[in-house]
């Protein structure tokens, strides 16, 4: 007993340890889609200003705001901006408001996999929402061959795998096709998570990849940045002037682009579908919401400092990791919204 | 030998055989398993990773050494939380109560088990995250240690039960007071169960990521005493398992075994320690 | 194997006129009542969980009612929420695991404790120890790049060819769906019944087992008729705690199972349980009365393991024989 005693004080004391430095230590949680690029600039910060310790935890956007809004972290991060009934949940439990700041873009792609088809196929709108709605149910339907002459799609019945977690991701794609399919408004319209008429639920973009890899004659929609590491074919996807585009970091920066002069003073907009010949239609920004008021000032101060950095010197980081970067014209106007943060 | 004999010495045979194809079967899935990851992560374990810290993506390096720190206080705050309850309350079931009061303890702790490990991790967040508004490793563990509670109380319970009576009433004949009979006689009689039970419990909650979400959160850097945000090996490998990245997923693997070899150490120790016979109260 | 709460006669005043206080010196008292507040407190827990449960999901319930329990569509747009699919999956996989798990986990027990050497059996249970220890993320990857795959181009094509005229094993072989979770569960939840099984078949008196040898029966007679009655309880309370955790895992559930909310007879199809759903969408349930239903789901979940636990007492009463071990429940 008096063994045991003693050794579970040395092991307690062991934990209670204060480890070297003293940093400041900040916590965030949000967006899963971020989080490669958010885990690069967090830890280049730090090494950049060893007394800055951001501490960012990829739990999800639903998580992120409530987290937020509890006032349990210190900032969230989300794939899809707040509504205006969290934003005045939020407002209405603190006293002020949250922000919005938009980081990097990225692209929602279809991936799928047939047998014996290895090009890239053209998705027509109407066939993706067709697709997802059920109506259209075997790959050599005239809608998915009509834009892909030359290519021989079996008679095969069409898999459709979809996300079973809420996400950004759902959030982006089911977004698109409320834009472009009245049907898909009407009847499933947008959200994190939606009631989807048809289709195997895969957790989080790993889930979904691995369902269509390893399920022939399956279809389905992840970031760009896992069908591009995986290896899986992904198609191309007819953008609002007619090109078929298939999703690169050059479209979906064409995409903001058409955005960027007009873009809203609280960053909350939507790309997907964007104007533009060479604009990627199912682009998303991803934000950061930081409050308006901070009460720590050193907190504060790290996380504007944090900021300016992430909007102008972090971006050099994104591409190697398949984001795209911020279009000037938001940049700028960022930086103005970074100054109102007390 | 008549028939009958030769019929059910056939059946005796032929059932005890199928008893040793069970337990080749239990086996070798665990083998499988252990290969699997020995296969796909023993790459990863490295000197790195029991020292460093995780790094970005892309980046050679990096490590775990945080999370294996952090499951380890975990894991240790967790037993002291849901151990000494569910031995006590077992001790109590068992040796105390009427059959009616045992009865709802029982129920209630099977209803305990059974709740999903992340609506636990939605109740520890509202009872030990909101009112004091940051994630700790107190938090963490409480909810792990929850988690440790029925498997404790209900076999702590069952393996006292299955001490001999005799014991017991030899114990008080010879003048020892309740108390004394049952640290002195019954638990050590019925250590081998408990011990096991209690192993199996801290088993269990090691490699659950859920819980831990909500209360420890994470943490890419060291985490600071108690009281801060932890990182722990099941959400490492929960975060880097659903990644794109090749490099992540080997790390997650290995962060598999890792756990795995911790909770073998573990087992070997408390068994090797707590064994040494005699009574548990000097 | 009841026990009497036999006081120890003291030295002092007659038992009626002992007062509470002077009863507190006597240790054994002291004991009883720190040991049952220990007992108490995981009842006031498990209450005070339903009871957050409960509030957490007030607006659900009164906006819901019971036809909460009987409605099949699942969609957080339109706000209309039903348990249906989601009390059916966690039923049909847990069932599933049990019926795989069961019979295997009491085999390897009865083959451990009876059969095998002393060093054999607990080198063998070490490691099986170890499968509990497996995260349950680990289950679930390895269900999907395994199980899925095994299940998708050889089982399920196999089970359809050969018993494909049951409602049981219709429908397309994905893969993914409630035969494949429920295999997975099997393996989660086999640990806790052979280790805890064995340490019970042990703990059987050994006069047992030769009482019956002498009367003449077979190794398996012995083993079947009376050892393993006596061991019962034991055993029964083993498979409790693989039912509870059976009903609850999240994880490797929501890998394999297809999270799709549908009620189908056929094992092949894909599914969905009340875990796996809470754990796919309550952190990124942004409206209030989705995250209410999603509570109010996990309540239902709690009912779920109400009765099947009382069911379960009720079996293990009923079948009760007279003279064998654990007469509790």
């Amino acid at each position: 007993m008096k063994r045991l005693t003693g050794l579970l004080l040395v092991v307690l004391a062991l934990g209670g340890i204060a480890l070297a430095q003293n940093a400041l230590l900040i916590n965030g949680a949000g967006a899963t889609f971020p989080n490669p690029i958010y885990s690069k600039w967090f830890d280049e910060y730090h090494k950049a200003n060893p007394s800055i310790a951001i501490n960012y935890q990829s739990v999800g956007s639903g998580a992120g705001i409530k987290q937020a809004t509890d006032g349990t972290v210190d900032f969230g991060a989300s794939d899809g901006p707040m509504s205006d009934e969290q934003l005045k949940a939020y407002s209405d439990k603190h006293g002020s408001g949250i922000l919005h700041f938009p980081t990097v873009l990225g692209a929602v792609v279809p991936t799928y996999n047939i047998p014996n088809v290895s090009t890239s196929l053209n998705f027509t709108p109407e066939a993706l929402a067709g697709i997802f709605l059920g109506r259209i149910t075997k790959w050599n339907d005239p809608a998915i061959a009509g834009p892909n002459k030359g290519v021989s799609l079996p008679a095969e019945d069409i898999v459709v795998v979809h996300r079973s977690d809420g996400s950004g991701t759902t959030y982006v794609f089911t977004d698109y096709l409320s834009k472009v399919s009245d049907d898909w408004k009407n009847k499933v319209s947008k959200g994190t998570s939606v009631n989807w008429p048809v289709g195997l639920g895969g957790k989080g973009n790993e889930g979904v990849t691995g369902l269509v890899k390893q399920t022939p004659n399956s279809i389905g929609y992840v970031e760009l940045i896992y069908a591009a590491n995986n290896g899986i074919a992904y198609g191309a996807v007819k953008n609002a002037d007619g090109v078929f585009l298939k999703a690169d970091l050059e479209g979906v920066s064409e995409a903001a682009a058409g955005v960027a002069k007009n873009i809203p003073d609280d960053f909350r907009v939507s790309i997907t579908n964007a104007p533009g010949k060479k604009a990627y239609p199912i682009s998303t920004f991803t934000w950061l919401l930081i409050p308006a008021k901070i009460s720590d000032a050193a907190k504060r101060d790290a996380l504007k400092g944090f900021l300016k950095w992430a909007i102008t010197d972090g971006q050099k980081f994104n591409e190697d990791l398949e984001y795209a970067k911020l279009p000037k014209e938001v940049v700028a106007k960022e930086l103005k919204a970074i100054g109102s943060i007390q | 030998m008549n028939p009958r004999l030769r019929w059910r010495k056939f059946v005796s045979n032929f059932m005890l055989t199928m008893t040793g194809v069970c337990a080749v079967v239990a086996v070798s899935v665990l083998f499988f398993i252990l290969g699997y990851l020995v296969y796909h992560g023993g790459a990863s374990i490295n000197w790195n990773f029991f020292t460093k810290l995780p790094v970005p993506v892309g980046e050679l390096g990096g490590g775990m050494a945080n999370a294996i720190v952090g499951s380890a206080k975990l894991l240790l705050l967790a037993s002291l939380f849901g151990v000494p309850i569910g031995f006590l309350g077992g001790i109590y079931l068992a040796e105390f109560s009427g059959s009616s009061v045992a009865f709802v303890v029982r129920y209630a702790a099977d209803l305990l088990n059974g709740v999903p490990s992340i609506v636990i991790g939605i109740f520890a967040y509202a009872l030990t995250v909101l009112p004091f508004k940051h994630f700790s490793a107190f938090a963490g563990a409480f909810a792990l240690g929850l988690m440790m509670i029925p498997i404790t109380l209900r076999s702590t319970e069952e393996f006292l039960h299955g001490v001999p009576r005799a014991l017991r009433e030899g114990s008080m004949a010879l003048g020892a007071s309740k108390w004394r009979t049952i640290m002195s006689v019954v638990v050590p009689a019925a250590y081998r169960g408990i011990m096991t039970a209690i192993l199996l419990a801290l088993a269990r909650v090691a490699g659950e990521t859920a819980p831990l979400l909500f209360t420890a959160f994470g943490n890419r850097y060291w985490s600071h005493g108690l009281n801060e945000p932890t990182a722990s090996l099941p959400v490492m490998i929960f975060n880097y398992a659903i990644s794109p990245y090749e490099d992540w997923h080997r790390q997650a693997w290995a962060a598999g075994l890792v756990l795995l070899a911790l909770i073998l150490i573990v087992n070997i120790f408390a068994r090797a320690i707590l064994s040494r016979g005699g009574t548990i109260l000097r | 194997m009841a026990t009497s709460t036999t006081t120890v006669p003291s030295a002092g005043p007659a038992e009626g006129s002992r007062s509470f206080i002077s009863r507190l010196r006597n240790g054994d008292e002291i004991a009883r009542i720190i040991t049952f507040l220990f007992a108490a407190s995981v009842v006031l827990i498990t209450l005070l969980l339903v009871l957050q449960l409960w509030h957490d999901s007030s607006i659900a319930r009164h906006k819901f009612g019971l036809n909460f329990f009987v409605t099949r569509v699942w969609d957080p747009i339109a706000e209309e929420f039903g348990a249906l699919p989601f009390i059916y999956g966690t039923l049909v996989t847990a069932v599933v695991s049990l019926l795989i798990a069961v019979p295997l986990g009491i085999g390897a027990a009865i083959f451990l404790a009876e059969l095998a050497p002393q060093k054999v059996s607990d080198t063998l249970q070490f490691f099986i120890d170890l499968l509990a220890a497996v995260p349950s993320v680990i289950y679930g990857l390895l269900g999907v790049f395994i199980v899925v795959p095994l299940m998708r181009v050889y089982v399920e094509p196999a089970l359809k060819q050969s018993l494909g005229f049951l409602p049981l094993f219709k429908g397309p072989a994905y893969g993914v769906g409630f035969l494949t979770a429920g295999i997975v569960l099997a393996i989660m939840v086999i640990p806790y019944i052979i280790s805890v099984s064995r340490e019970v078949l042990l703990s059987v008196p050994r006069d047992q087992r030769e009482a019956a040898l002498a009367l003449g029966s077979t190794r398996w007679e012995s083993t079947w008729k009376v050892v393993v009655p006596f061991a019962r309880g034991g055993i029964m309370g083993s498979i409790f705690l693989a039912l509870a955790r059976a009903l609850g895992e999240t994880m490797a559930v929501t890998m394999v199972i297809g999270n799709s909310p549908i009620v189908n007879p056929s094992l092949l199809s894909p599914g969905y349980s009340i875990a796996a759903v809470i754990a796919n969408e309550f952190t990124e349930a942004t409206s209030q009365i989705h995250l209410q239903a999603l509570v109010e789901l996990g309540l239902v979940l709690f009912l779920l393991t109400f009765i099947l636990n009382g069911l379960a007492r009720l079996l293990l009463v009923l079948t009760a024989q007279k003279g064998s071990g654990m007469g509790h429940v």
